[in-house]
């Protein structure tokens, strides 16, 4: 049993924070790197990559939105629950050197994956700019640890009640313009299609781009072939292969489909959880 | 004529068809003990029994088959556990056409003793009585050793060294342990319970079993040596899926045999939305491949609701590899076959999801390497075959994790590790491997022997050295 000793909720309860007892998970992880928690005996395996390691206090952090049964049954989990099963980590940490200048966009839950490669990029020397965004400012996650993590932060939402109003490609796209031959990397996490018209913008100027995927999974450990996503016109698996790769290769139409491959019965058992809560 | 050609063998009591390709419950109910000492009595008990050179593991046959005609089930169950350390498996899903009953003499003229369903009866009897004892623990020797992999092999090792009066420890990948026996393997074939009691009776012997544990990720096989353990066993399995890498073979509705069995069986897919993992259910399904895991998948899809459930395989009915009795029961439920039939293409509406496959027919040419006769397309013979659910069940490869993450080990060029063939012993020191990781995907029955085999080499070196 992996317990949960801290707990908070964010984005108006549509986002929540775990912190987990897992202390040879904590001790292992590095930034990039994802965990699989099951919450009990029937409950689905679901991958989430981790926000955050306390390898003193032997924890490790997820951050998640609230989609669908399985998220909302880890949401019914308060301090001193436990999930029955944490298994990690799973996939390859990012790879974190000395570049120069860097950019780190990130939208919606996919901040909590980018801030400790934010963190960890900084910490190699580079000079980071951060983008982060979201719907509204009522819907941003962890703006002050993504200011503490960069040298400079900027923040998008879609509706202009914080911040730019815009989306994080407009921001992404002005900064390219002024310095794009300074920047060498730009590391994308969020929605598909977000990832997808990052890699689009960063295309355009030719700028190396990395994003971290999330397909369905199974097992995490390359045994099923559920996760393959198509990079580069070949099969890659991106539990044991990914999570991270080269955004301008990835296949996100092919992606995106095969993400909504159990809407269907994900709306089923969501509703079958709802009534049995009732 | 001898007395036992006169009796017949005695037919296993089965679901029927109908009834069972809605259900999950195990297709045969098993024999009674009336049966069962019926079938035994057939036993010839010949001086030099040929099914026990047909068993890998060299089970006494004659010897707990004399037991059970005797009606002394207790003796029979501890003759079988000399050799053999999970008969309750074993005789639901050896080859036994292949192996010890295919070598039995009665099975010359009429039908050979059926060792396979009483192997079964034995086992089943004593798991509900609890009546043998089981061989008595060796003293502690205070060595320890880990056991990478839960499957057949993993746990005989384990089995094995604990009674020898080692410290065994168990690092499973998954949440529950038994490897394919568990996540591949579906229920109807192979209850999980019957697994499960497997693994506990381990554990009550002093097994330590770590679930949630993928080694080479969480820890590496050098740093268990740095943990204090001595030996290590790797029993990883071949876990990697092959796929036919044909255009259209990521759409939705597309899925390897392993993800499909494993959310039917180890997620319980089938108990959905009871259970939360779904799978895709599909209408008009079709598996390519012919082996044990095709048939399962197939048989597996009829369970949840397919009207049609049909196997592609490129070759014909002679070459199919799965277990006649596994075949038989799929014709039964109503699984049809397209032989001498490839794939080319997979067909997607806009959604992305699959509706249907191209294909063309194919001739036996000449043998390959493996000894059979190799397909080959007909020109012009393109063919469509609608579907609503694809499953890939052509074999499996080496998985590279664990092999990838540690330094010294040896292996072929396939990725499958290179071990002694008489002691498992690898490349590395203190390092023994058996099971699918080093001959691909084979038999339960192998990976137990090459598991009692690691263990006689492993208690030899913590005795005296590598
Ligand atoms: C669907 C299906 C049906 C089959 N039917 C039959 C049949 O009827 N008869 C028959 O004889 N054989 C059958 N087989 C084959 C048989 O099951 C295998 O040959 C046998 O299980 C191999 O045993 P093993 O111990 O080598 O590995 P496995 O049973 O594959 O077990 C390996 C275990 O290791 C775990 N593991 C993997 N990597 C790691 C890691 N890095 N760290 C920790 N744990 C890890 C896995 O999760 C797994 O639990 C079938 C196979 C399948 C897939
Ligand atoms: S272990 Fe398998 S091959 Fe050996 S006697 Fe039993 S059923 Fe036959
Ligand atoms: S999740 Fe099964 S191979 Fe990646």
């Amino acid at each position: 049993m992996f317990k949960i000793i801290n707990r908070e909720e964010m984005a108006e309860g549509t986002v929540i924070l775990n912190e987990i007892e897992a202390p040879l998970i904590a001790k292992k992880a590095r930034p990039g790197q994802f965990v699989i928690l099951k919450a009990n005996d029937t409950g689905e395996r679901i991958p989430l990559t981790m926000a955050d390691t306390n390898t003193e206090k032997g924890t490790i952090t997820i951050i998640f939105m609230v989609v669908g049964k399985s998220t909302a049954l880890f949401k019914t989990l308060l301090v001193g629950d436990a999930y029955q099963d944490v298994i990690g980590p799973l996939g390859k940490p990012t790879h974190l050197e000395k570049l120069g200048d860097v950019i780190c966009v990130g939208g919606g839950t996919g901040i909590a994956v980018l801030h400790p490669i934010t963190r960890g990029l900084k910490q190699a020397g580079n000079h980071v700019t951060a983008i982060i965004g979201s719907r509204n400012k009522d819907l941003l996650i962890l703006e002050d640890k993504m200011r503490a993590a960069s040298h400079e932060l900027h923040v998008c939402t879609d509706d202009g009640s914080y911040g730019h109003k815009g989306f994080v490609t407009d921001v992404l796209k002005k900064i390219l313009n002024e310095k794009k031959d300074q920047i060498k990397l730009v590391v994308g996490i969020g929605p598909v299609p977000m990832m997808k018209f990052v890699s689009l913008v960063t295309k355009e100027f030719n700028v190396k781009t990395l994003v971290s995927l999330n397909p369905i999974m199974i097992d995490g450990t390359g045994m099923c072939g559920g996760c393959r996503v198509s990079v580069g016109g070949k099969n890659k698996f991106a539990c044991v292969d990914g999570p991270e790769f080269d955004g301008h290769a990835v296949d996100f139409d092919e992606l995106s489909l095969r993400l909504q491959a159990y809407q269907e019965d994900e709306r089923q058992c969501y509703d079958h959880f709802c009534k049995c809560q009732d | 004529m001898a007395k036992n050609e006169k009796i017949q063998r005695q037919q296993m009591p089965e679901q029927a068809p109908l009834v069972r390709k809605n259900n999950f419950n195990e297709v045969p109910k098993g024999y009674t003990a009336e049966m069962a000492i019926q079938e035994a009595k057939r036993c010839m008990q010949c001086k030099k029994p040929a099914c026990v050179e047909g068993c890998p593991v060299g089970v006494d046959i004659p010897g707990f088959i004399k037991h059970v005609s005797n009606g002394d089930f207790t003796k029979a169950i501890s003759k079988l556990w000399e050799k053999n350390s999970l008969p309750a498996v074993c005789g639901r899903v050896c080859p036994q056409e292949n192996q010890c009953e295919g070598k039995c003499i009665l099975g010359k003229k009429g039908e050979p003793v059926a060792i396979g369903n009483l192997e079964r009866f034995v086992a089943d009897y004593e798991r509900e009585k609890q009546l043998a004892t089981r061989p008595e623990k060796a003293e502690p020797t205070g060595k320890k050793v880990a056991v990478v992999g839960s499957g057949p092999a993993g746990l005989t090792v384990a089995g094995d060294l604990v009674l020898k009066g080692h410290d065994v420890t168990i690092y499973e990948a998954f949440h529950k342990p038994g490897g394919v026996l568990v996540y591949g393997i579906p229920e109807f074939r192979l209850p999980k319970e019957i697994v499960f009691s497997e693994v506990s009776g381990l554990e009550k012997m002093g097994v330590n079993v770590q679930l949630n544990t993928v080694v080479g990720r969480i820890v590496s096989i050098d740093e268990l040596f740095e943990q204090g353990y001595e030996a290590v066993f790797i029993a990883v399995g071949a876990g990697l899926p092959t796929f036919l890498n044909i255009p259209g073979e990521n759409l939705i509705g597309i899925l390897s045999a392993n993800e499909y069995l494993t959310r039917a069986n180890l997620m319980k897919a089938y108990l959905f939305p009871k259970y939360d993992t779904p799978v895709v259910r599909g209408k008009k399904v079709i598996t390519i491949g012919a082996g044990n895991v095709a048939m399962d998948a197939a048989r597996t899809a009829l369970r949840l609701g397919a009207e049609t459930s049909t196997i592609v395989y490129r070759r014909s009915r002679e070459e199919v590899p799965a277990r006649q009795a596994e075949v038989h029961h799929a014709e039964q439920e109503g699984v049809k076959f397209h032989f001498l039939t490839g794939p080319t293409k997979f067909l997607g509406n806009d959604k992305g999801r699959v509706v249907g496959m191209e294909g063309l027919k194919m001739v036996l040419g000449e043998p390959d390497a493996s000894g059979r006769r190799r397909p080959v397309p007909m020109k012009n013979s393109e063919f469509e075959l609608e579907c609503d659910l694809a499953i890939i069940a052509v074999g499996a490869g080496a998985n590279p994790l664990l092999t990838q993450s540690t330094e010294g080990l040896s292996l072929n060029k396939w990725g499958y590790i290179i071990a002694d063939p008489e002691t498992g012993k690898t490349s590395k020191k203190g390092v023994w491997a058996g099971g699918d990781i080093v001959t691909g995907s084979a038999t339960v029955i192998l990976a137990m022997g090459a598991g009692r085999q690691a263990a006689d080499s492993i208690h030899q070196y913590l005795s005296w050295g590598w």
